[in-house]
């Protein structure tokens, strides 16, 4: 099988490069048979690696470890959910999972385009055929998922406990979606610039693709945070780390670049602003898949160090150099078709919103890079932590989620101050009565930035729900529908806008969230035994007793040993939760240690408990003081190795840890150390990102297309005949 | 490398190759007819963007964004716009 692995990524290859060619001869000489064959040499591509990815799955999937990357990522040990994803914890596999997701979205683009955008689609087939030759090309030169080992190990070194979460099944999967999808509008950007097409076609051809890339690089990035929120054991959702930065940062261009292609559409304006966004977001995803494989940067999520630095960064050299070159060479076509009417227009604010947007990024990727510009300048690696990214970002989200509020209610062009009035007076109101409520709330008015993020928050939801209900009462007036079916249509005929509403409420939720659990949060640390009582943000907590489960994993992770406690929760003397956090223990990938040690030698991983609510969160973690326990192994290492032969040496060391090391622990387990969070509001998080996908998915869903329909009235009657009946 | 995978990758090797090459046996023939078509979609989705920014300024209008006047002008203009589009898709028939 690794042979038609190996083949099917050379024929992957032969196919992208005979696919570039193909597109540039047909583009340049104008025959559309070569450029409908390049066309079809990405569904071929497509083919092509869907046999790659589905051998090196099912590879995965029977644990064959002659499959050198299977018995490096992977075992029999393994919960076959998990060992499904451990593909794309390897480089190799990621890689493929990237040109293989990048083929399918480039298939669904180039289909859609089929019989449009003549001039432009050629183009963009070569720059999506030259992103898969590149990276074919690394999985046949350069790191082959398809390597075998001639003698195959009876068992793999198993997949990266931290890994063994349900988040991490789609984690990867979606970053990369969002990441290759970013790639279509690249590639569409490239074409219209050489194909001199800088009109808002390319936009409108390639806007869904834009907007899906924005929301599945933002569901990637939730579960991200999810992961870290339930995994890490830190106790929070954002570290401000590298590799979280890598993802952040196309997706706030991309936010920049939806926002900013509507005055594109509408105004003809800011064409050189749009392009270059979005030919840097393109190079921010390669850069961020660098960052995740490469290891440059110290991370807690860098799984690989790599040998891919060189050519990655000639890969991002050259498309900076390349979009650079391009944009200057069309300069004289990107001028803007109108100017700047007023600063009080939805122009200027969109504009003033991409400024922030593009400051954010700015700061994410200074704060990111800075070890490595510190290290170049003096010598020595000095990294910033979450105060320095918190200094410059809180007061950007803060203008931010303003001018989302002021975006959706001002006027084109111009806005009159009867408009002004008119619009904002119900918003602002709903700002001004939050801000002064808050006043009142213990705690709050001390934390100012907090209290203008719940005031601004109350600004846009009234901006949200006034746009709705005027809307909906405009559209009752004009059809006399019921009020649920007004708001339905009112929704389903204007899906872009109000889908865009809704992902502003539901960012402006996430960010209150933020600000919130972030501010106002009580965290600690308490070295308890059980009968301990600790009081933690008005709680009090209780060790009732230690628990220790051998081979039987609640959470499915596969873990041989999880040594855990039950903390008994109570306010005021009334029971609230019981919570069950746990440290779960897995078998070594070395074989130096003794068989009991080995089966706990893995890199340990924290199962927390939370109890969640919609005001609160408690959170916590247990770290189990293992000093003691480690005698204990040591002990039972001795004595089996001593008595017991070498081949039953494994099945006894479990006995030994099943039957009396675990029991001896519950029995008299030594002090742990717990870390207790108490944060309000983080349930909101998840919620306000429930909206804001919801409300991106409506943008996403196809307009009723009535209007392809003909009719045989003048054109003027016919334009009104149309719009009637769509 | 057994005789299976062989036939894997011959057989693989033949349906890309297909898929690839189709257009190229077909020739140029059907050029001019599927050039025609790829002007009229653009045509076509330019004529749907048109009547999306019409029905946006209306809605505009409707939640008191735009005043009468300016939505009379913008209005006038999309619709002339649009009646432009029309005109080049009736050409193309």
């Amino acid at each position: 099988m690794a042979t038609v692995g190996r083949a099917a990524l050379l024929i992957a290859l032969l196919i992208c490069a005979y696919g570039v060619i193909a597109a540039v001869y047909g583009a340049l000489t104008g025959r559309r048979e070569w450029v409908e064959s390049a066309r079809r040499s990405v569904y071929a591509l497509a083919i092509a690696l869907t046999v790659a990815f589905g051998i090196l799955e099912l590879a995965f999937l029977r644990s064959d470890f002659s499959f050198a990357v299977v018995a490096g990522h992977s075992s029999t040990s393994t919960p076959t959910f998990y060992k499904a994803s451990a593909m794309w914890s390897s480089q190799e596999g990621s890689l493929l999972l990237w040109v293989w997701l990048l083929s399918l979205w480039s298939s669904l683009v180039v289909f859609l385009t089929r019989r449009r955008m003549r001039e432009v689609v050629p183009w963009a087939t070569a720059v999506l055929l030259g992103y898969g030759a590149f990276f074919t090309a690394l999985l046949v030169f350069a790191v082959s998922p398809f390597d075998t080992l001639a003698q195959p190990p009876a068992d793999g070194a198993g997949l990266n406990p931290l890994l063994r979460h349900p988040a991490m099944m789609i984690h990867p999967p979606m970053l990369y979606s969002g990441y290759t999808l970013f790639a279509i509008p690249f590639a569409f950007a490239v074409g219209a610039l050489i194909a001199k097409r800088v009109d808002a076609e390319w936009i409108r051809s390639t806007r869904r693709f834009a907007l899906g890339a924005w929301l599945v690089l933002g569901i990637g990035i939730i579960l991200g945070a999810r992961w870290s929120y339930n995994e890490l054991g830190w106790g929070g959702y954002w570290a401000w780390d590298a590799v979280e930065n890598a993802s952040l940062m196309p997706w706030l261009t991309g936010t920049a670049f939806i926002h900013s292609v509507m005055i594109q559409e509408k105004r003809g304006m800011l064409k050189i602003w749009n392009v270059s966004l979005v030919l840097a977001t393109g190079i921010l995803c390669v850069l961020g898949t660098f960052l995740v494989r490469s290891g440059i940067l110290d991370s807690i999520h860098a799984f690989g160090a790599s040998t891919l630095g060189v050519p990655f960064v000639a890969l991002i050299a050259g498309m900076s150099l390349g979009s650079i070159a391009l944009v200057v060479w069309r300069r004289g076509l990107l001028r803007s078709e109108h100017r700047l009417d007023s600063l009080l227009s939805r122009e200027a604010v969109f504009l003033l919103n991409n400024l922030v947007l593009v400051a954010m990024c700015f700061v994410v990727f200074w704060g990111t890079f800075f070890p490595l510009i510190s290290e170049a300048v003096t010598g020595e690696e000095t990294s910033v932590g979450p105060p320095w990214f918190s200094r410059y970002t809180v007061p950007l989200a803060l203008i931010l989620v303003l001018l989302s509020g002021i975006g959706p209610l001002i006027a084109w062009r111009r806005a009159t101050a009867t408009n002004l009035r008119r619009t904002f007076a119900i918003p602002v109101a709903c700002g001004v009565v939050a801000f002064l409520a808050l006043l009142f709330v213990p705690g709050v008015p001390q934390k100012p930035l907090a209290l203008a993020m719940f005031a601004l928050g109350a600004f846009v939801a009234g901006t949200v729900g006034q746009e709705i209900w005027r809307g909906t009462r405009a559209r009752r007036a004009m059809t006399g529908e019921p009020l649920p079916l007004a708001v339905t249509s009112l929704v389903r005929r204007n899906r872009r806008r109000y889908g865009g509403y809704l992902v502003h409420l539901g960012i402006v939720v996430l960010f209150v969230g933020v600000a919130a659990s972030s501010t106002f949060q009580t965290a600690s640390d308490h070295r308890m035994s059980p009968g301990d009582t600790v009081r933690v943000d008005g709680y009090d907590v209780r060790y009732v007793r230690a628990t220790a489960e051998v081979g039987n994993d609640p959470s499915g992770t596969g873990a041989m040993l999880s040594l855990g406690a039950v903390l008994d929760v109570s306010k005021d003397g009334r029971h609230v939760t019981t919570l069950r956090p746990a440290r779960s223990f897995y078998p070594s990938n070395s074989t130096a240690s003794g068989p009991v040690e080995w089966l706990v030698a893995g890199e340990p991983t924290s199962e927390v408990a939370v109890r969640s609510g919609p005001l609160k969160d408690f959170w916590t973690a247990v770290n189990p003081d293992m000093t003691r326990f480690q005698e204990v192994i040591d002990q039972g290492d001795k004595a089996v190795a001593a008595d017991i032969p070498e081949m039953q040496q494994p099945m006894v060391a479990f006995r030994l840890l099943r039957d009396v090391i675990a029991p001896n622990y519950v029995e008299n387990p030594p002090p742990a150390m717990f870390r207790m969070i108490s944060s309000p509001l983080v349930a909101w998080i998840w919620i306000g990102s429930l909206i804001a996908i919801g409300g991106g998915l409506i943008a996403l869903w196809p307009a009723p297309d009535a209007a392809r329909r003909r009719a045989t009235a003048t054109l003027r009657a016919r334009v009104a005949q149309d719009l009637g009946r769509a | 490398m057994d005789a299976l995978a062989l036939l894997a990758i011959f057989a693989l090797l033949l349906v890309v190759a297909w898929v690839v090459v189709t257009p190229l046996r077909r020739g140029a023939a059907s050029q001019a007819a599927a050039r025609e078509e790829a002007d009229r979609q653009d045509l076509e989705a330019a004529r749907d963007a048109k009547y999306r920014e019409i029905r946006d300024a209306e809605l505009d209008r409707e939640t008191g964004k735009l005043s009468e006047e300016d939505w009379r002008a913008l209005d006038r203009q999309l619709r002339a716009e649009a009646v432009e589009i029309l005109r080049r898709l009736d050409e193309l028939e």
